[in-house]
């Protein structure tokens, strides 16, 4: 488990690796924090905030030197190697341990427990992907499952475990700024061809933009207009500041939600929408690529209408009447369409209980897991690339004035900023705080509940203070549940990672100061 | 494969399958309290035991391995004779009256009633074994105590409870691994409690709610449906069950919304589902009030909760 806190944040998907554990796995923890799920760990690695690459890169260099790659995969499956070794061999683990703050002989028995066990997996989530370098993040852990092959065979694999319930099927639908559905390149012209033919309609064989694209966009005067639906990024957006000012300059603003949301209620237009997984029909995607049916258990409320029917209705007023569109026919579209979606019909998705993508036909069962192709003899497709990345610092530095390294998170009865979990009577809920070690506390002469002042090179609000014996000295936790009381991301900054478009959430430098 | 027969009839099952899962192969259901699909059994009720011709004690069917040769016998006199006593211990002490066991007291002639009037409830958390007084022997001893409500989203009516471990294995390896409940004291004292019978709220407790889901008797019920049910408006038959998938993370917990008057009144997952195995964490089994404009259940009366629902006026909207 590396930068994942599942034990909070995927509680049942931690319930099958707790009974990996009672079984005899067992399981390395990276984390900044000792996390509920450290606690579970054989060996916890409190690695510092945005250090992953020295880790992952020391942990290449001592598998390497170890003879203990798996020469026989990297040869017929991968590319890239000696330039990948030549990268590594600077990561000592003595230059390691000074960077990361893990002892060198730490790294050296993951690394070697990883490289000997049968089978492996190495899964993550944001607190890999939440950096301004966070797709070099994650090819320093691919790099690892290269070379040890626990990659595309059946108990091993690289899982970044999803956070929200179709933010997989998000990006299969298409919504993603260079995608069509089914990841096909809209700067592709057959691709595009084929939905420009399904629809009758001439498609921009242009990428767009992504969501921290776009606020820059918003700050060259470019985009003037923005239609969102079910976000809040009045809240969510690093450098909350930024993103407010920004909205509220656009000259028109459309939101879309089931909430009048902080972002809504600066809108010109809210369309009132329907919750989909219990108001509407449709498919979800899970993090397993699974694709599952959601249905109609409740009437929506009002004028409540589904995304479905809002986006068809929108199309008729801009004079493409669809007529009415239900969610098995837009289904069928898309498996006309997307090739790894085709052989799921809603009648197999019921009787299967759902289809693990790519599915191609209708006798296809689905993927349990990928990149098995790297397996034949000899291997189909082009070979798995190495990929040569460095250690990076993050971009808010710690000096004197901001000492202390802020990192953000989830808490188990809480999601995102609070807009759907915040109307249930949690018995666990705390609320918005400054989570410190007791070290950092008697340090600064703070206790349990003093208000303290967090102040970051953006921002500063005032929290009251939470004792965390699981945040070592120099480490601070703010969760991003409740900005009304706690507004996380006036703090940290929106220094973003070019090839994502990903904000560095997990890493800003602030000080603390007492209030009064 | 491993042939047996249950009651004269050949089976055939698989290596690891039990006398339970063999009876279910022949369509001859047996009755339990203690076992469930998601969980390792306790064989704690003892309401499944069965006769196995070569052993001297009946066997819980529920935890018996099925073995090449087995003869078994689930409908002898033995075998409801034991049942009887058993579901009359049960049904005699504790209420039943959640559990869906009628259909069996009347199927073993099973009469609690024998055994006295029921003695009257009494605080029962802490006590320890020959430190209370000794029956007179007049009347039933019973479970009966106070339900506990001391938390938003459990009730936990103890009185209904019959110490089958199906929350405490929940609770623990099975599923969630919290430890928050275990049973407590000895005998007829014993009980199942949080660590120094403390609070729910003051203890490791992280309201997953697996231990309602699995809870054979009604002895832990979500909060809403102990109003609802008080209130007399729980009404299974108004209630439709729609599958769908959780709206919190990635993982794709599938759901079955419990929907009465358009309002989910309980959540649960599918047994069938691999993905949950029947179990959930508080968000997916608790964090549904944002799509219901009612009010808080604690605080506004159910009444007016559900006349808001069918238009009689009131608070709600929806």
């Amino acid at each position: 488990m590396w930068g994942s806190n599942a034990r909070a944040a995927h509680p049942i998907f931690f319930h099958h690796v707790l009974r990996g554990i009672h079984n005899g796995a067992r399981m390395y923890c990276v984390d900044p924090r000792r996390s509920e799920s450290a606690q579970w760990a054989d060996v916890w690695l409190g690695i510092d905030v945005g250090t992953d690459i020295a880790l992952a890169n020391a942990a290449g260099r001592v598998i390497i030197d170890a003879g203990l790659v798996n020469a026989e995969f990297i040869d017929r499956a991968t590319v890239g190697f000696d330039a990948y070794a030549a990268a590594v061999e600077p990561y000592t683990l003595e230059r390691a341990e000074e960077i990361t703050g893990v002892p060198g002989a730490v790294i050296e028995e993951l690394a070697i427990a990883y490289a000997t066990a049968p089978t492996a997996q190495l899964c993550w989530t944001l607190g890999i992907t939440e950096h301004h370098n966070a797709t070099d993040n994650v090819l320093a852990l691919i790099n690892l499952a290269l070379l040890t092959g626990h990659v595309g065979r059946y108990g091993s694999g690289l899982v970044p475990v999803r956070g929200q319930n179709n933010v997989q099927g998000g990006g299969d639908m298409g919504a993603l700024p260079n995608k069509l559905p089914g990841f096909q390149d809209v700067e592709d012209d057959d691709a595009r061809g084929k939905f420009e033919a399904e629809w009758g309609f001439t498609i921009p064989g242009k990428a767009g933009k992504h969501l921290t694209a776009m606020f820059d966009a918003m700050e060259a005067g470019e985009l003037r207009a923005l239609y969102v639906i079910g976000e809040n990024p009045a809240q969510s957006e690093a450098d909350a500041g930024r993103a407010r000012r920004l909205l509220g300059d656009l000259d028109f603003l459309v939101v879309q939600d089931l909430f009048l949301t902080k972002t809504a209620e600066t809108a010109d237009v809210v369309l009132p929408a329907a919750a989909d997984w219990c108001e509407a029909e449709g498919t979800v995607t899970s993090s397993e690529r699974r694709v599952q049916r959601v249905r109609k258990a409740l009437e929506p409320p009002g004028e409540a209408r589904t995304d479905l029917s809002v986006i068809a209705a929108l199309a008729a007023e801009m004079g493409h009447n669809w007529g009415p569109v239900t969610a098995q026919e837009a289904w069928d579209e898309l498996r006309r369409l997307s090739p790894m979606h085709a052989g799921m019909s809603y009648a197999r998705l019921e009787e299967l209980g759902g289809i693990q993508w790519p599915c191609y036909d209708e006798t296809h069962p689905g993927e349990k897991f990928l990149h098995s192709r790297l397996w034949l003899d000899p291997p189909e497709g082009r070979p798995a690339p190495f990929s040569a990345v460095q250690h990076a610092p993050p971009v808010d530095a710690l000096d004197d004035e901001y000492p202390l390294r802020l990192t953000t998170g989830r808490y188990l009865d809480s999601f995102n900023t609070g807009v759907q979990s915040g109307g249930y009577e949690s018995p666990l809920r705390i609320g918005g705080t400054i989570d410190l070690g007791p070290a950092d506390a008697t340090a600064l002469g703070v206790a349990e509940g003093e208000t303290v002042r967090v102040v970051s090179r953006r921002g500063a609000v005032e929290v009251p203070v939470r004792i965390d014996p699981g945040l070592r000295p120099g480490l601070v936790f703010m969760s991003l549940h409740f900005p009304d009381e706690a507004d996380v991301n006036r703090l940290t900054i929106e220094a973003w990672d070019p090839q994502s478009g990903t904000a560095e959430f997990k890493a800003t430098a602030v000080r603390i100061e007492k209030v009064g | 494969m491993i042939s047996l027969t249950i009651d004269g009839v050949a089976v055939e099952v698989a290596e690891g399958a039990s006398l339970l899962d063999a009876c279910r192969a022949v369509a001859r259901e047996q009755p339990t309290l203690c076992h469930a699909e998601n969980l390792t059994p306790a064989n704690a009720c003892r309401v499944c035991v069965v006769e196995l011709e070569g052993s001297r004690a009946l066997v819980p069917a529920c935890s018996r391995e099925a073995e090449d040769g087995m003869v078994v016998a689930t409908d002898s006199e033995r075998v409801r004779h034991s049942r009887r006593m058993v579901l009359e211990f049960l049904a005699s002490s504790t209420d039943l009256s959640l559990a869906g066991v009628d259909a069996w007291l009347e199927d073993y002639a099973a009469d609690p009633g024998r055994y006295g009037p029921p003695a009257e409830a009494s605080a029962r958390d802490g006590r320890r074994p020959g430190h209370h007084p000794v029956p007179d022997g007049m009347r039933a001893e019973t479970v009966a105590q106070d339900v506990k409500v001391d938390n938003d989203l459990y009730v936990r009516d103890y009185s209904r409870c019959i110490l089958c471990y199906k929350c405490v294995d929940a609770c623990g390896v099975d599923a969630q691994n919290t430890f928050a409940i275990t049973v407590a004291g000895r005998g007829f004292d014993a009980t199942i409690s949080t660590e120094f019978a403390v609070a729910l709220t003051a203890s490791a407790c992280v309201y997953c709610g697996n231990c309602i889901g699995v809870c054979p008797t009604g002895a832990l019920m979500f909060r809403s449906e102990h109003e609802l049910r008080a209130a007399g408006l729980w009404d299974e038959d108004a209630q439709s069950v729609t599958r769908t998938v959780c709206s919190y993370c990635g993982v794709g917990c599938n759901l079955e919304l419990h929907v009465q008057e358009n309002r989910i009144v309980k959540v649960t997952s599918p047994m069938d589902d691999d993905i949950t195995s029947g179990h959930l964490c508080i968000k997916g089994r608790f964090g549904y009030d944002y799509v219901q404009e009612l009010g808080d259940l604690a605080t506004t009366p159910i009444d007016e909760v559900l006349a808001g629902v069918r238009g009689e006026g009131g608070t709600a909207a929806r």
